[in-house]
């Protein structure tokens, strides 16, 4: 029977020595052992969760990178195409203002072609007139007795000489 | 070929554990080995019947003896020579006054100071009674720091030691998280975390920060006690996990750790649980069985881990009492008898030691569910159905 019935003095020395080593245990030992796992795990977390971040960065700007890579390809053959289309409108501009040069200077020349010819014909004109003024002097002088057939052959020579200098 | 070369060490090993346990289980073997040739010699005069029958008795005596706790520290009986360390006798006299004394001078029935062991068969047998002026026996306020409490107290010292070795391994590198524990402080800090992270925490639920030390303590200081009490040798060998106090003061701190952090809801279901109201109003059948629960939480613990603990010591003994009880069969069977015990013997011993880990589990664990069925929130779900 006395094995189950608890002794008083010995409950006494386990509650003592079970609280003795309750307190200095939940006081000195546990916590710390458990509290350094915990900081342990916790840093393990926020350093993988840092690691994770810092790849999500790196990938950021990789991309970054790539995008620029682009952007920067794209502008260039945009410049490049630019230069092109620039290169080509100055050929262009340059061949109209060739063209609209030489058209002028075409121009320039035909009118003073034309001047040159109304000079031309005027003074022929002119001299055809004295020529014609002289004939008929000429003429009046030498046949001033029908008005009227001396007439008629003034106007015939005038006539012909007309003719003779617009051709 | 290299297969046998890497296995080589391994089975060396092997072979030297058996060798370890059979010297351990041998060890073990010297005490009872003592014991009886006292009682055989004593017996010589005797008829043989007589001795037999002595001998068969002195086995029940030597496994109480040793599952019982006594006043000084029983080592060893060589030649009838006991070989014992005297352990401090406390006592506190009808009159009321304290005495403090070795237990040696209680031996061989001696009265010292007015006190003496109780013989067997007596009023308290074993326990120091004092004689009052009357003649009468009376037993005396006790407080002697008897085999087991001398053993609590070792044990408890070898516990604190180890636990604060480990958090001072901490403090020696200021608490760094660059110092990672390897080895033993290793060992221990992953056991520790075993527990909280697969019971406390699961089991207790959310504020498990605030019982976990009670409960660490808790495991720590039965696993240390059941692995003491299975060293044969001096600083261990105490019955102390396997006597009713110690496991009854557990018991008794978890139920208050239960019952006195209890929150509305634990209380609530006890006194007026979720059942139809005839139940519980007129004659309070309910909370009548819930509060037999309250109680029978501790004593299933209580008697569980002495229970275990007891039965696995009284086996091994018992084991071991095999060789001396086969000494009258004969040489031939004596030999098969000791190989067989020695045998068993190693076999109980590693038992033990799982039990020894299981039964600070279970008991880690029951208390663990009780204190989180005693911390559990109000579900809404569960009120109206």
């Amino acid at each position: 029977m006395s094995l189950l019935t608890p002794d008083l003095g010995l409950l006494f020395w386990m509650l003592l020595s079970f609280l003795l080593v309750f307190g200095a245990l939940a006081k000195f030992g546990f916590p710390i052992i458990t509290g350094m796992v915990d900081k342990r795990r916790e840093h393990i977390s926020s350093a993988l969760a840092e690691a994770d971040k810092a790849r999500e960065r790196i990938e950021n700007v990789e991309q970054e990178a790539r995008k620029m890579m682009d952007e920067a390809t794209r502008r260039s053959s945009e410049i490049l195409s630019a230069a092109v289309a620039e290169s080509q409108q100055i050929v262009d501009s340059a061949r109209e203002r060739a063209d609209a040069d030489a058209a002028a200077r075409i121009e320039a020349a035909k009118s003073r072609i034309a001047i040159e010819k109304e000079k031309a014909l005027g003074e022929m004109r002119a001299t055809v007139a004295t020529l014609s003024v002289d004939v008929a002097e000429k003429i009046l002088r030498s046949k001033l007795s029908t008005e009227e057939g001396d007439k008629a052959l003034i106007d015939r020579l005038v006539e012909e000489a007309e003719k003779r200098a617009e051709r | 070929m290299t297969n046998r070369v890497q296995y080589l060490p391994r089975v060396l090993c092997t072979l030297l554990l058996l060798l370890l346990g059979v010297v351990w289980a041998d060890v073990r073997a010297e005490e009872p080995t003592g014991g009886s040739v006292a009682v055989v010699e004593s017996a010589d005069s005797e008829a043989s019947e007589v001795a037999e029958a002595e001998e068969k008795l002195d086995v029940v005596g030597l496994i109480f003896d040793h599952i019982n706790d006594s006043y000084s520290w029983h080592i060893a009986t060589v030649n009838g020579h006991h070989i014992e360390i005297p352990l401090l006798c406390i006592v506190r006299s009808a009159e009321g006054k304290w005495h403090a004394f070795s237990s040696a001078h209680l031996a061989h029935g001696h009265t010292y100071e007015g006190f003496s062991i109780a013989p067997e068969g007596a009023k308290w047998e074993g326990k120091i009674v004092g004689s009052a002026a009357d003649g009468t026996t009376y037993r005396p306020i006790d407080l002697s720091i008897t085999k087991n409490a001398a053993g609590l107290l070792i044990n408890s010292l070898l516990l604190v030691t180890i636990i604060l070795g480990v958090a001072g391994w901490y403090r020696r590198r200021n608490y760094s998280i660059h110092a990672i524990p390897r080895g033993f402080v290793g060992a221990v800090e992953m056991l520790v975390m075993s527990l909280e992270d697969d019971i406390i925490r699961p089991s207790v639920g959310k504020d498990y920060k605030r019982y976990s030390p009670y409960l660490l303590t808790a495991f720590f200081f039965i696993f240390t006690n059941n692995l003491m009490g299975l060293v044969p040798i001096f600083p261990g060998g105490a019955n102390t996990t396997g006597n009713i106090a110690v496991t009854l003061v557990m018991a008794l701190a978890t139920m208050f750790a239960v019952n006195v952090f209890g929150n509305k809801e634990y209380w609530k279901e006890i006194l007026w649980p979720d059942v139809p109201v005839w139940m519980k109003f007129p004659i309070p059948l309910m909370p009548v069985i819930e509060l037999f629960g309250v109680i029978s939480k501790p004593f299933a613990l209580t008697v569980r881990l002495f229970a275990n603990i007891l039965a696995g010591h009284t086996v091994i003994l018992a084991l071991t009492c095999l060789v001396f009880i086969s000494v009258s069969m004969g040489t031939t069977m004596n030999i098969v008898m000791t190989i067989f015990s020695v045998l068993l013997s190693v076999f109980m011993l590693v038992l033990e030691i799982l039990v020894a880990y299981i039964q600070a589990y279970v008991f880690t664990m029951l208390s663990s569910v009780f204190i989180g069925l005693s911390r559990k929130e109000h579900h809404a779900a569960h009120k109206k159905h």
